[in-house]
């Protein structure tokens, strides 16, 4: 079977799991909404939430991915399902990119909820000449944020304290995504009169960022769950 | 190598195509071990060792999609159904649909069971369906780590039902097993592994 083929069976597998679990939307969703309160909550000023709106979509993002990863592993790991596809000898390249995929669908649809929240909570404005740079942002931020989720996903897999361990290792590395990506939003969102065409830089860093994780994700993926698991 | 102490050490043994093993001795003696290596889960330190004629250092990758493990845990999918696990594990050898559909009936967990979450099965179907998925994966060296662990008499007989035919269409069994009554009999061979040596015992009656 082609590594292809393997990677979106992988994913399709995710995605059902989660669709039945329904974790997003009954944990993720509302631990992310309830962080974008609290931080309304604790920046009640004016024009403070319109001004950080930006970061705080990102870092909301980041808490919650890191319980998206979890949950992605945790999946294999309950009934020794990792240690299954070892045995099968499911090319780890292709476990990589499904997962990946399946948890870059789920953040996708994250960020989509809180850039809404963020409008909702926080007055943000989008204008229509954003909406672009906006786009093209949450893509390249997403696989970046998604392999590098599922690289130490993989990696914490066969950890015990693997649940604190993961966002001590998580958060450091995805600093890049979190800077680009709020300011590559502030320029799509004209906050503080930041002009559209200083966003488009940032792009150039998240892309360099979610491929060089792709790759490098892809050929360290299999060592790593040998050891981890 | 576990801890810097070698697991299993002066070991030989040779096991031909078709024939069922029954691995026997105390806990922590090596069985788990001995099945994980035929894996290719773990590396051999020193010594030599080949499956289906592919070395167990310097081949593993092409060992193990023909290996099919089951362990103390099933590698199941809580909130896949039944079908849709050995949907899943079938698909990730290139298994056909009618392939996946045979597995399902010849394990006996289709019907009722066929679209239940595998979360809501008992012990014993549960190991049903995990035998289903190392059918559709048409894996032919089977290693089964105390297989019969958590089965009731009835799962029990129908677990023997289907290692006898899985070697009747050409697969290989190597079973660790404290019950040896009934995997002894199950067996052409018994094997002892007693702290990291192996020995062949009396084979069964």
């Amino acid at each position: 079977m082609s590594r292809w083929r393997i990677a979106r069976l992988v994913a399709g597998k995710d995605l059902r799991i989660e669709r039945r679990s329904r974790v997003l939307t009954n944990q993720v969703l509302p631990f992310a909404g309830v962080t974008m309160v609290m931080f309304a909550f604790a920046l009640d000023a004016s024009n403070v939430l319109e001004r950080v709106a930006p970061g705080l979509i990102w870092l909301a993002t980041l808490f919650s991915m890191l319980v998206l990863v979890q949950r992605s592993f945790a999946i294999e790991s309950d009934d020794g399902a990792l240690d299954a596809l070892r045995v099968a000898g499911v090319d780890p390249v292709a476990i990589y990119w499904g997962k990946s995929i399946a948890l870059a669908v789920q953040l996708a649809a994250l960020e989509i909820v809180l850039l809404i929240a963020a409008v909702l909570l926080y007055g943000a404005e989008v204008p229509l000449g954003g909406i672009v740079l906006l786009a093209t942002t949450l893509v390249t931020a997403t696989c970046g944020l998604a392999c590098v989720g599922t690289l130490y996903g993989g990696l914490t897999a066969g950890f015990t304290g693997r649940e604190t361990l993961l966002p001590l290792l998580v958060l450091p590395v995805v600093a890049p995504v979190l800077i680009g990506a709020t300011r590559a939003v502030e320029s799509a969102l004209g906050t503080d009169g930041v002009a559209l065409s200083e966003g488009w830089p940032w792009i150039g860093l998240l892309a360099v960022f979610a491929v060089a994780f792709g790759a490098g994700g892809a050929l360290a993926f299999g060592p790593l769950i040998e050891e981890a698991t | 190598m576990i801890g810097g102490f070698p697991v299993l050490a002066g070991a030989t043994m040779s096991v031909a195509v078709g024939e069922i093993v029954l691995l026997q001795g105390p806990n922590g003696a090596g069985k788990t071990s001995l099945l994980r290596l035929c894996a290719g889960l773990l590396p051999i330190a020193r010594g030599t060792g080949s499956v289906f004629g592919f070395d167990l250092a310097t081949q593993r990758d092409s060992i193990r999609p023909r290996v099919g493990m089951l362990g103390h845990r099933n590698g199941l999918y809580g909130d896949l159904t039944v079908a849709e696990n050995v949907a899943f594990w079938g698909s990730t050898a290139g298994a056909t649909s009618a392939e996946v559909e045979a597995a399902v009936t010849r394990l006996g967990v289709d019907g009722r069971l066929r679209d239940v979450m595998v979360v809501k099965l008992s012990a014993g179907q549960k190991r049903r369906t995990a035998l289903a998925c190392l059918v559709a994966r048409r894996a032919e060296l089977w290693l089964l780590d105390e297989p019969h662990a958590g089965l009731d008499a009835a799962g029990r007989d129908e677990l023997d039902t289907v290692l006898r035919q899985a070697v009747d269409s050409g697969a290989t069994v190597l079973v660790a097993s404290h019950e040896l009554e009934r995997a002894g009999s199950l067996a052409h061979r018994v094997v002892e592994v007693v702290a990291g040596q192996v020995h062949e015992v009396e084979p069964p009656s």
